[in-house]
């Protein structure tokens, strides 16, 4: 510390509206605020925790609060990460993009490159083909990426752009290298979720690669060479875990199957600090995701969030397409495990087994914490569905199962693995709902743990109930996103959050005669 | 599957042309889907004997999102089994209609809608006036274009800004122009007109509809005049359009000509007046 630094006593902001002139300006504001009185707002504060603000809150209609989800682009750019040298392109307004880019660096804690085609007022009445020439050109000569994948904003979408035809007409204009891919995915926010735009990407980029983009007399390039390859796809899907990446490949590598990872982001979002600034850190390597339709197989480990991606596999890739639940717990690791060995005719090692056993191992020693907690859940559809399975598995009870961007099939999947356990008789799987509705369920029927996104952290606060951050997005607490919670490995880490939360809260709220050394 | 679309200047009889000729596509045979592309909601009403079938956003608007809709709620079978389904849209004034159609045939496309079909076709409400009522142009949909038009100057004007927009696409995407199809309005030389203008637009007038009231009748009693009466010899000019269009062989890209051009081609036809441009920008008094 300097010395001016000293003198100066500079506070940081948790402190700073605690001094004496910063209180007395709060005071004096009050006498043109108007406020209601604090014994008025507690009182108002007390019934929107109630049933009858409960069913009112239930029957809004015109208004969404907090939605836990984010727009299409957003996934469209996290599907273009997974791929090597490949720069995401958004078409459309620049504020959008810079959004896009804050938030994946506020939770994966990188840089992430992605550019605009920086649409203003007169894009949006004359069309925006001329801004897509010009980002074309001026992205491939900047940044020398080997594909570029596109997606649109809203502003795009409005105005009906039509993507084929303008990066056509960029071609004609030779803006561009022949040999740069341009796969492209419209991708309007107004419609679906980040899943739904990560799914139109991920789709376009690998139906471009593997099959090849129509040509002008509506032919196709064929670009498969229907030699298997003796490899088996693996997609993980709109996955914010690059631990989770790692430990797949581990197993993967563990089981000795040769595999490809489409969609790898786990280098692109993860790379290590050098010194030097790499743009493109791994990726699904080109050549290989070029190869994928000739695989042996592909299993997607995301319904909602692939599913376009797989009904394109299984009208042209000749080959067995399985999609399974992420395997998060022990049935739904048993299961991606059991598919994998059926598919690539490996037996499961050993060593994989040992790692099954420890999981097993450690929950049996953490049950007796976790049987009979009531859970309140809130996530991506996938991600909710495996943790459904987790969380019964150890003994927890869901109660309240808020996706916001679940569709009827989720909420199938959600009842059937509910059903399949009586841990899951008590919950209720509410689909299409947002935050605030799951801060009237907690009020009204209260629960032992949150498990969800650090959205949650304000219910968390004002409930008094503690959180277990789990999915998209988690600012607010370093390096979880490192840890995977897939396969038996992250299986323990993921039980280990969830335990360790509870009897954390369990110290901090027992009475001296039961603070125990040991739990 | 052949997916055409036909475009032209409102009330230049879009609608009407396109029920009957589907109607007659339908009658020797062919399996067929009518797809509305206007917020007025009408380019199905033949068909189905109906005043204005629900469509596409209108139920989505009702029940809060497009992924809400049952393909059967909104697609619907008339006359010779033609399917019939209306994209829909806002009131005049508010919202975005184009966008509609975007949203419409994106909901037709992952539903399912275009399986076991020989034609679609695409009514589109007046001119390519902005990227959304290009969309059944687009990369995958309509290959074939027809443009309805007469021989007033306004109907002609429409289609030569139609033709602009074909050819914006036809490069990249596609699509060709199939003909102009002359919906007479009784004007002079009309046929001669339109061949010209088909001539040099470089296409070709691939029917000239005759006037002829009994299809106001048929459409009183919201029916095309295939189903009114069948023997009339205004059904044989429909017949003789869809057979042109089935056997159509002939299908370019469009050479739009400038808007000085088709001024030359209305004096050349006595249409219009060579202007006089000593009387422009002065009063009455002035001239006096």
């Amino acid at each position: 510390m300097t010395s001016t630094e000293r003198d100066l006593d500079i506070k940081d902001h948790n402190e700073l509206f605690d001094a004496p002139h910063y209180q007395e300006q709060f005071e004096n504001k009050k006498q043109f605020e108007t406020p209601c009185s604090p014994e008025e707002v507690a009182s108002v504060r007390d019934w929107t925790r109630g049933q009858e603000y409960r069913e009112k809150n239930f029957a809004r209609q015109g208004l969404v609060v907090n939605p836990e989800k984010a727009c299409q682009p957003l996934g469209a750019v996290l599907a273009s990460a997974g791929f090597e040298r490949t720069l995401p392109l958004v078409h459309g307004s620049q504020g959008c993009v810079a959004y896009f880019r804050t938030h994946f660096s506020r939770h994966f804690r990188e840089p992430v490159p992605a550019v605009s085609s920086s649409m203003t007022e007169d894009a949006a009445v004359f069309g925006g083909l001329n801004n897509m020439v010009d980002a074309l050109e001026n992205s491939t000569a900047l940044y020398k990426p080997s594909m570029v994948a596109v997606s649109t904003t809203c502003m795009a979408e409005v105005i009906g752009d039509d993507l084929q035809n303008y990066i056509a007409k960029a071609r004609e204009k030779e803006v561009i290298p022949d040999s740069l891919k341009v796969p492209y995915a419209h991708t309007p926010s107004f419609v679906g979720s980040h899943i739904t735009g990560y799914d139109s990407m991920l789709r376009s980029i690998l139906e471009y690669l593997t099959i090849g983009e129509p040509n002008e007399d509506a032919e196709v390039t064929e670009r498969r060479s229907h030699q298997p390859n003796g490899r088996l796809n693996v997609v993980p899907g709109f996955d914010t875990y690059v631990g989770n990446l790692r430990e797949l490949k581990r197993l993967l590598s563990l089981m000795g199957v040769r595999y490809t990872l489409l969609g790898d982001h786990s280098e692109t979002l993860d790379s290590p600090a050098t010194g030097a600034y790499d743009m493109y850190p791994g990726g699904t390597p080109l050549a290989e995701a070029e190869d994928a339709a000739n695989a042996v197989a592909t299993i997607l480990l995301q319904e909602s969030a692939t599913r376009q991606t797989a009904k394109m596999m299984r009208a042209k890739w000749e080959h067995e397409v399985v999609t399974l639940p992420m395997p998060i717990g022990v049935a739904n690791t048993d299961r991606f495990v059991t598919e994998v060995a059926r598919l690539t005719g490996v037996a499961v090692p050993e060593a994989v087994t040992a790692e099954r056993g420890r999981l097993v191992d450690a929950m049996t020693d953490s049950y007796a914490y976790l049987h009979g907690k009531r859970v309140a859940l809130a996530g991506d559809p996938d991600l909710v569905v495996s943790l459904l399975g987790f969380l019964t598995e150890v003994g927890a009870e869901p109660v309240h199962v808020v996706c916001t961007n679940g569709d009827d099939a989720f909420e199938q999947r959600a009842k059937a693995v509910l059903a399949s356990t009586p841990f899951g008789s008590k919950a209720t799987v509410w689909r299409g709902k947002d935050l605030w509705h799951m801060r009237s369920l907690v009020f009204t029927e209260p629960v032992d743990l949150l498990v969800g996104s650090s959205h949650l952290k304000y219910l968390s606060k004002e409930a008094g109930v503690p959180l277990v951050r789990v999915g998209f997005p988690i600012f607010d607490r370093h390096h979880l996103h490192r840890f995977p919670i897939v396969g038996y490995q992250g299986g323990i880490n993921l039980l280990s959050s969830v335990v360790n939360t509870v009897l954390d809260e369990l110290d901090r709220t027992a009475p001296d005669h039961s603070f125990d050394l040991i739990r | 599957m052949r997916q055409i679309a036909f475009y032209g200047k409102g009330g230049i009889g879009k609608s009407t042309t396109q029920q009957n000729t589907m109607a007659a596509l339908a009658d020797i045979g062919k399996r067929v889907m009518i797809v509305g592309c206007d917020p007025k909601a009408d380019s199905t009403r033949l068909i189905l004997h109906s005043k204005a079938q629900t469509s596409v956003l209108a139920m989505a608007a009702e029940q809060g999102g497009v992924e809400e809709l049952d393909i059967d709620d909104v697609l619907l079978q008339g006359q010779w089994d033609i399917r019939c389904v209306e994209s829909g849209g806002p009131e005049p004034g508010v919202g975005c209609a184009g966008r509609g159609v975007i949203t419409s045939i994106n909901f037709l496309e992952e539903n399912g809608a275009y399986e076991d079909l020989d034609y679609v076709t695409y009514d589109v409400l007046g001119d390519v006036v902005c990227g959304g009522f290009a969309m059944p142009i687009r990369q995958g949909k309509a290959q074939e274009i027809y443009i309805v038009t007469s021989g007033e100057m306004m109907a002609m004007y429409a289609a030569n800004n139609i033709a602009r927009g074909v050819l914006k696409y036809a490069h990249s995407g596609g699509v060709r122009l199939g003909g102009l199809i002359c919906n007479s309005r009784n004007t002079d030389n009309e046929a001669e007109l339109i061949e010209e203008l088909a001539r040099r637009l470089n296409t070709q007038m691939i029917h000239f509809i005759p006037r002829n009231n009994i299809v106001q009748h048929a459409e009183l009693r919201r029916m095309t005049v295939l189903e009114y009466d069948p023997t009339c010899s205004q059904a044989e000019e429909y017949r003789q359009l869809a057979r042109k269009i089935d056997e159509n062989d002939r299908k370019t890209i469009p050479t739009p000509i400038t808007m000085d051009e088709l001024e030359t081609l209305l004096i050349d036809f006595g249409i219009m007046e060579q202007e006089d441009e000593t009387i422009i920008g002065r009063a009455r008094e002035e001239v006096a």
